[in-house]
């Protein structure tokens, strides 16, 4: 059963100059289409990953599913409430209080002057919970001991604070959580420790999770299916195995190609021409035609459709 | 073999605090030959960016070298003054910082940054400065160089600003550059071309480049030898190869085992226990024998041996059968 079904959602921001300047300037309103027309569903008990370069959307996206920003376009369904057009309040509190975030910073993202049990407990207390016991329970599950419970923030590694943080994200018992570059801030050796707290924790706690990450590694290692962005659209689609052994759109092939890897000592790579347009001012068809080896008249013209190949999805003419 | 452009030799930076003194780089020695790309990996805290800082003569008070040597094409330098250090930064070592947007002054067209490096080291006019900026740009991969001397930082985007900043540090020709995580703060696409451009210019120019980086996978891709460092100490230094593949410090063994890679495929990933100590905390005897699987009582207590080329800084390094 799918847990989030992602419909044709969109969102633009204004990022326009203040009035006055745009009418001395006569310039019009500009808006920055973050994220366009994106489809995807997570199926419960699974990991569905984002992947893409900065800029392409996929912070966004995470941002819109955990109820932070509104859709401008399009809607996410979780358990199968519309969060952004559901009427019923008391609906869309129960859908809330099964989604929970972790964030890619463990050094802002926990209050300094508030210990560690107060952290934890809080999403519990909001919903009126009762919370005796349970941070010394959380932090024995995520691998730090009980008495970490009285302690601040800052007497703890980033690896350390990363667990709390998934400490507080467990606390409130959610179906699925929002994960934003949970390890793009920790050393190698402490990110294998989280990922498989991460892993752990699901099996146990029957989680779903939406893995954001730049990281190819790492999502390759965590995702059950991996969604690429580019410029705010969804390109490919895939599970890990098709995506990495044969990639549809060639902005995938350029991403895998463009990672290092460990085994290749001394590799000769053509990197990869150009960088990321201008999303202001994106170009005309296919977003990545500019940068495409493989782009055709028609690729400038007409935006491709995402469609069906085999078991992935690709947005690509010539992808087949 | 070649006579090394770097040399380093027994270095220690320490910092004296209210607590004691602790020491961020403690007796590391390692060489760099001309046109060969040193890769100095490790996490953070591990001293790594200080002992770049120390080459450069960077350390911020109170920071200091306690002890050691450093030698640049046959010249002791760690011991010149501020003045003399000054003419020979810029001039004989290059910097590439991580972040090029803090690296490059927000009010100067970079073309104004890239003559007055080159008017404060070389003997050159005005125009011929100018020209050899340009040159300078084209090299680095500047589309329509001679129009973009009169941008201001602000007008590329962060890939071409990293390209400015390497091309500010190649401009008055060193024999060195010391690039300081050149690349944690782009893309992935952009990361390689920025990769690429650096193994071109050392193997057009000779330059020799020390690359500091955590990342093993720029490290695999780019350079020739590669330092491994823990807590200050180098735990192991050699050809890439050799040191990514069969590695003999099980710090390092650790480090390669908890990367993900597409070969292990769903299996866990494997974890090295606790994190770096702190400088205020570094543990007796071995620094990693708290987190090492291997650790005997004699790890508890002595050092070890130093890390040299071909040797681990271990007591039990790893042997494995060499695979061709």
């Amino acid at each position: 059963m799918d847990l989030v079904k992602v419909k044709n959602l969109s969102r633009s921001f204004d990022v326009s100059k203040p009035w006055l300047n745009r009418v001395i300037e006569r310039q019009p309103k500009l808006f920055l289409k973050a994220v366009s027309e994106v489809d995807f569903d997570i199926a419960e008990r699974s990991t569905y990953a984002l992947v893409g370069e900065s800029g392409s959307g996929k912070s966004t996206i995470g941002r819109m599913l955990v109820g932070l920003l509104t859709p401008s376009d399009g809607n996410v369904e979780i358990e199968g409430v519309d969060l952004a057009n559901e009427s019923d309040a008391a609906k869309v509190a129960a859908v809330r209080a099964d989604i929970q975030m972790i964030f890619q910073d463990p050094y802002a993202s926990l209050n300094p002057r508030w210990r560690v049990r107060d952290i934890i407990v809080e999403p519990v207390l909001a919903q009126g919970g009762d919370t005796a016991g349970l941070a010394e329970r959380l932090l024995e599950q995520v691998g730090l001991s009980a008495e970490d419970a009285g302690k601040f923030p800052h007497e703890f590694s980033g690896g350390q604070r990363q667990r709390i943080c998934i400490a507080r994200a467990l606390s409130s018992e959610p179906r699925l959580i929002v994960c934003d570059e949970p390890t793009s801030a920790l050393d190698v050796s402490v990110q294998a420790q989280v990922l498989n707290l991460m892993s752990d924790l699901k099996d146990s706690f029957g989680l779903t999770y939406l893995l954001i990450s730049h990281d190819l590694t790492v999502v390759q290692h965590m995702a059950d299916r991996i969604g690429v962005l580019y410029l705010g659209r969804l390109v490919e689609e895939a599970d890990p195995d098709t995506l990495f052994s044969d990639p549809k759109h060639p902005y995938t092939q350029m991403l895998l190609e463009a990672a290092p890897r460990l085994d290749a000592f001394g590799r000769e790579v053509t990197p990869p021409e150009g960088e990321i347009p201008n999303p202001i001012d994106p170009p005309s068809g296919c977003a990545f035609h500019p940068r495409c080896p493989l782009a055709v008249d028609r690729c400038r013209a007409e935006r491709p459709e995402l469609r069906e190949i085999g078991t992935s999805r690709a947005a690509c003419h010539l992808a087949e | 073999m070649t006579e090394p452009v770097l040399s380093i030799r027994d270095l220690s930076v320490e910092i004296p605090t209210r607590k004691g003194v602790v020491c961020p780089v403690d007796s590391v020695s390692y060489d760099i030959a001309p046109g060969e790309i040193l890769g100095v990996v490790g996490e953070s805290g591990a001293g790594k960016s200080m002992a770049g800082n120390a080459v450069i003569g960077l350390l911020n008070p109170p920071a200091r070298i306690a002890k050691g040597e450093i030698w640049l094409n046959g010249t002791r330098i760690d011991q010149l003054s501020g003045d003399a250090m000054r003419r020979l930064r810029g001039k004989e070592i290059g910097m590439v910082f991580q972040d090029p947007l803090t690296s490059l002054n927000p009010l100067l067209q970079i073309g104004d940054q890239l003559t007055e490096t080159m008017l404060t080291h070389l003997d050159i006019s005005r125009s011929e400065a100018e020209k050899r900026a340009i040159a300078a740009l084209q090299e680095v991969g500047i589309p329509g160089a001679a129009d973009r001397l009169n941008s201001y930082p602000h007008e590329f985007s962060g890939g071409m600003r990293q390209r400015v900043v390497i091309a500010l540090a190649l401009c008055a020709e060193p024999s060195l550059i010391i690039a300081d995580e050149p690349t944690t703060a782009l893309d992935v696409s952009v990361q390689a071309q920025i990769v690429a451009l650096l193994k071109k210019l050392c193997r057009e120019r000779g330059t020799a480049i020390m690359l500091i980086t955590h990342d093993m996978g720029v490290i695999a891709e780019a350079a020739d030898r590669v330092a491994v460092m823990y807590a200050g100490r180098l735990a192991e230094l050699g050809p890439v190869r050799e040191i990514l593949t069969s590695p003999s410090h099980p710090y390092t063994d650790g480090l390669m085992a908890s990367t993900p890679l597409a070969s292990r495929g769903k299996s866990r990933l494997h974890q090295i226990p606790g994190s770096m100590p702190r400088l205020n905390a570094i543990p007796d005897g071995c620094a990693f024998n708290p987190r090492c699987p291997y650790a005997a009582d004699k790890c508890r207590h002595d050092p070890g041996p130093q890390g040299v080329e071909g040797r681990a800084a271990c007591w039990f390094p790893i042997v494995r059968e060499r695979t061709a």
